[in-house]
């Protein structure tokens, strides 16, 4: 089992690495669909099978077609993939990322020549429990979160909308500018 | 099902995970490219909520869990309108285009 765990755990690195290094915006969006699959097994083999579904349906599901849908509409193709390479030079970025790297590594030294030998078993935590938790003593948590995603329907209707400028026909030369 | 993987080690992923997210809110110029950045970010505090859930065996990650998407969904929606409103305004996705906001 730790074997998989591994696995997927560089997957899911690798193809968190390629989202944010891809040109073209679908090809992102589909790294990015691959890395939410494997933090889905993740939570699978963390004992979390209701977690691990949400993050399928929602995450893969829902917001990633919001993604697809704004990409097709702003009918982002071969121009913005180009000018991405052009803002993405590795000379920028090379020297930041390979000082971090030693930090990072660093930290990863630290952490497992301290780590105290307490492996015990992870048990499931099963969509039961968590409902009986979601809705008695996070109930409050719950009404807020539904306000909130009310708020962002209401937004989001509000920001999308376009307003058309009735300006006399002598000023339209300034919507150019 | 069940793995014997040290709590720390799953804490890494996600602090792996959390840096890989600001690093692509750092590096790129394209608005959707950090909101997808942002998503990343939200996935890896998400996966620290379930591993912490997961060693306690508590089912409070998992809430807090659901808690981040239903967050993550209404952030989305309201950030992809802007993002339309801002294409529509300046016809670029370029973030260096909105000096002007003087922020």
């Amino acid at each position: 089992m730790d074997s998989i765990f591994y696995l997927t755990a560089a997957v899911s690195v690798f193809a968190t690495l390629m989202v944010i290094t891809r040109h073209n915006p679908v090809h992102a969006l589909l790294y990015l669909i691959v890395s939410l699959l494997s933090l889905s097994v993740i939570f699978y083999l963390l004992g979390a099978p209701f977690a691990a579904l949400l993050e399928i349906i929602i995450y893969a599901g829902a917001i990633m077609v919001l993604f697809i849908f704004v990409i097709m509409l702003l009918n982002l193709g071969k121009e913005t993939a180009k000018q991405e390479k052009e803002w993405l030079k590795p000379r920028i970025w090379v020297g930041p990322a390979f000082l971090s790297l030693i930090l990072f590594a660093e930290l990863f030294y630290l952490i497992y020549t301290s780590a105290p030998e307490t492996n015990s078993a992870i048990q499931t935590v099963d969509s039961k429990m968590v409902a009986v938790s979601l809705f008695k003593p996070y109930i409050l948590a719950v009404e807020l979160a539904a306000m909130l995603l009310m708020a962002g329907v209401v937004g989001a209707a509000h920001i999308g909308q376009h307003k058309k400028s009735n300006l006399h026909r002598f000023l339209k030369e300034r919507d150019n500018l | 099902m069940n793995t014997s993987v040290p709590p720390e080690t799953i804490m890494l992923l996600a602090a792996l995970l959390f840096v890989l997210g600001i690093t692509g809110v750092i590096i790129r110029k394209n608005i959707i490219f950090m909101l997808l950045s942002v998503e990343i970010m939200l996935n890896a505090s998400g996966l620290a909520f379930i591993a912490a859930g997961a060693k306690w065996t508590q089912p409070d990650g998992q809430v807090m869990f659901i808690f981040i998407l239903a967050m993550a969904a209404a952030e989305v929606s309201i950030g992809l309108a802007l993002i339309l409103q801002i294409y529509h305004q300046h016809k670029s996705m370029d973030i260096d285009r909105l000096k002007e906001m003087n922020g």
